[in-house]
């Protein structure tokens, strides 16, 4: 039993990563209609921007030292590497969907996977191939719960999820901005007429989904140790299948959809076969769009002629 | 379209069969010929590149007719490809034993088991490409490319973790001497020449048609009673088809096959060929896949920036050509003649 309930908490803290990813998924697709598939390259770069900025601020030092980061140090680390991948959501916007905003659905979609690509391969070339053991943010602790063990990074991993998807909420429902996103994803058109600057209000969309991202790329690397160039293929996947899966352009269902999906691979890994736990994920993504492509929290919308 | 239903009009009706299979003979003939002389004349290197250009052609041509003509997008061919691929390995190492007892060895129990492999493993591919089609009855577009995406990594998963089939290691028959090299010049573009009359001829038939109007809007297309899923599914197990054949060409050229030869980069090499070229036009798709093939050996030393290159490539053509370089137009042979009248008058 004891085995069952470590699954639980090990699919629910990568879950709740997945969660953080699958957010940007979402807000992207509620209001562009599009698969934004450079998305687990921001969230890559997000790592990698913690790693960087955690070594400059001299994470090795205290490591060596014995005393561990400072948490103010580890939230200046997040923030930062936060701003960095808003940057760059709102620089590959401007530069490779903005100009094809208009174009035919599929177009949009193949400059996508372009900037993915891309970032994927400059990666290799700037940060080299070669997995790098992420720095110790938090030095680990752990605790016995009735034969569970429960590290504080684990926790540190629920909270950070936690508030930061309170926090969006909150954006979303109670700022000016929120609330235009929130009328962009009805009806673009609408919106402008109603006074929106859709330019402006599709830029915070990516720097909110792009910060998130790099908040899960953080996370991930305190959790599996290690990061490398091509991290952010199947973590992306796994997250976008997490958003089809909670009702793609739902908030809500992101979150929803990133818990499952995380539980659902630590238990195949744990129960079935480490093998197939990458396996799961597509399983469940063409059971979810074969029996309800709306998805779980999902609205069916009509076709309109 | 007009231009090619105009050339077809001018071919008298009834001796057109017999001039057909005159010109197939000819061709066959002659392909076997040029394939003498490539492996007499030119060495292993560029024949590799000929071969390797050749099954891109086959992969790009066969990969526009979801892409290009109907309108969908499959972001997960190179699933279709590992198990016509492998199924061709399989059953080439299987069956070679009985077919050159029945036969005697040589080059003709080596064809008929080379072929006989390629069409399980087209048939096999195809009936995936079915399955990963029928989605299509509920999802459109993207979604349908996520599904394709999906598809293509369980496949790949799949085979990775067959053990009867070399799981990551990768297949390589049971003797020492891993697969039997079938593949040659004269098998490639026979193939690549089926390939392409089969998608033609689909292409600018009413099936075709309909494809294209599901292109172009699908909603109107279902209005006029096109059958739309079933068209897609078609489409779907067609292509899937045609990138087995590709697959099991490209496992008889060397040693073995391992799954990371099918790996989403895979894909994305044949959705930039079908880009490069233009979406929709089969000449334009073989052009791209040609060029894949000679860009990869051109960038052989520069691996590491290839994807960088072509990664940029796909956003620099999205952004100024969408259409890729052809768009939809065909280079076909009306060109010719009529820059020769236009020379003449």
């Amino acid at each position: 039993m004891s085995e069952f309930f470590q699954q639980i908490i090990n699919g629910l803290s990568l879950g709740s990563i997945y969660a953080l990813i699958a957010l940007g998924y979402t807000m992207v697709y509620g209001i562009l209609k599009l698969i934004n598939f450079a998305h687990g390259e921001v969230f890559m770069v997000g790592a990698y921007s913690g790693y960087y900025i955690a070594t400059a601020l001299g994470v090795d030092g205290y490591e060596a030292s014995g005393a561990g980061f400072p948490l103010g140090l580890a939230l200046l680390v997040l923030v930062l590497a936060m701003a960095a991948s808003a940057l760059l959501g709102v620089t590959i916007e401007a530069l490779a969907y903005r100009p094809v905003r208009s174009a035919p659905r599929l177009t949009p979609l193949i400059t996508a996977i372009g900037v993915s690509l891309f970032l994927q391969n400059a990666a290799m070339l700037v940060f080299t191939p070669n997995p790098r053991r992420y720095p110790a943010i938090l030095r680990e602790l752990r605790f016995e719960l009735g034969g569970v063990i429960i590290t504080n990074i684990k926790l540190a991993i629920f909270v950070v999820a936690l508030l930061l998807m309170v926090g969006l909420k909150l954006f979303v429902q109670r700022t000016w901005t929120g609330r235009a996103m929130r009328a962009l994803s009805l009806n673009i058109d609408a919106a402008r007429l109603m006074g929106i600057d859709v330019n402006r209000t599709i830029r915070a969309t990516f720097a909110v989904g792009s910060a998130l991202a790099a908040a899960g790329g953080i996370l991930f690397g305190l959790d599996q140790i290690t990061i490398n160039p091509l991290m952010g293929v199947l973590t992306g996947l796994k997250a976008f299948v997490a958003a089809v899966l909670g009702g793609i352009g739902n908030i809500p269902g992101a979150v929803v959809g990133g818990l499952l999906i995380g539980l659902a691979e630590q238990l195949t890994a744990g129960y079935l076969s480490p093998d197939y736990r990458d396996a799961i994920t597509f399983v469940i993504l063409v059971v979810i769009l074969v029996l309800k492509p709306e998805g779980l929290l999902g609205v069916v919308r009509q076709e309109k002629v | 379209m007009s231009a090619g239903m105009s050339a077809a009009a001018e071919v008298p009706a009834k001796p057109r069969w017999a001039l057909r299979a005159g010109i197939f003979a000819l061709l066959l003939a002659g392909l076997y010929v040029t394939g003498l002389g490539v492996q007499a004349g030119l060495i292993e290197y560029v024949q590799r590149i000929l071969l390797i250009a050749g099954i891109n052609v086959i992969l790009a041509v066969g990969l526009n007719l979801i892409n290009g003509t109907t309108g969908q997008f499959s972001i997960g061919h190179a699933g279709f490809m590992a198990v016509g691929a492998y199924t061709a390995a399989f059953v080439g190492v299987h069956l070679a034993p009985h077919v050159s007892a029945a036969l005697g060895a040589g080059a003709l129990a080596d064809g008929i088991t080379f072929n006989l492999g390629l069409l399980v493993g087209a048939a096999l591919a195809g009936v995936a490409g079915f399955f990963v089609g029928l989605p299509s009855l509920r999802l459109k577009g993207d979604y349908l490319a996520i599904v394709t995406l999906g598809f293509g990594e369980i496949i790949r998963i799949l085979f990775n973790n067959a053990e009867f089939l070399g799981s990551a290691t990768g297949y390589f028959g049971d003797s020492a001497a891993g697969l039997p090299t079938y593949t040659n010049f004269f098998w490639v573009f026979f193939w690549v020449i089926a390939v392409i009359c089969l998608i033609r001829n689909v292409t600018f038939s009413q099936t075709g048609r309909s494809l294209v109007a599901i292109r172009e809007d699908e909603i109107a297309a279902e209005a006029m009673a096109t059958p739309t899923t079933r068209l897609k599914v078609l489409a779907f197990a067609l292509s899937a088809a045609t990138a087995g054949i590709a697959g099991g060409l490209f496992a008889h050229m060397q040693a073995g096959i391992r799954p990371e030869d099918f790996k989403f980069d895979k894909s994305i090499d044949m959705i930039v060929m079908i880009i490069v070229g233009g979406l929709g036009s089969i000449s334009g798709a073989a052009l791209g896949g040609i060029f894949v093939a000679v860009s990869l050996e051109l960038m052989r030393d520069l691996q590491q920036y290839r994807l960088v290159l072509y990664a940029l490539l796909l956003i620099v053509i999205m952004l100024v050509r969408p259409e890729g370089l052809l768009g939809q137009r065909e280079l076909h042979f009306g060109w010719l003649k009529r820059a020769r009248r236009k020379g003449g008058a």
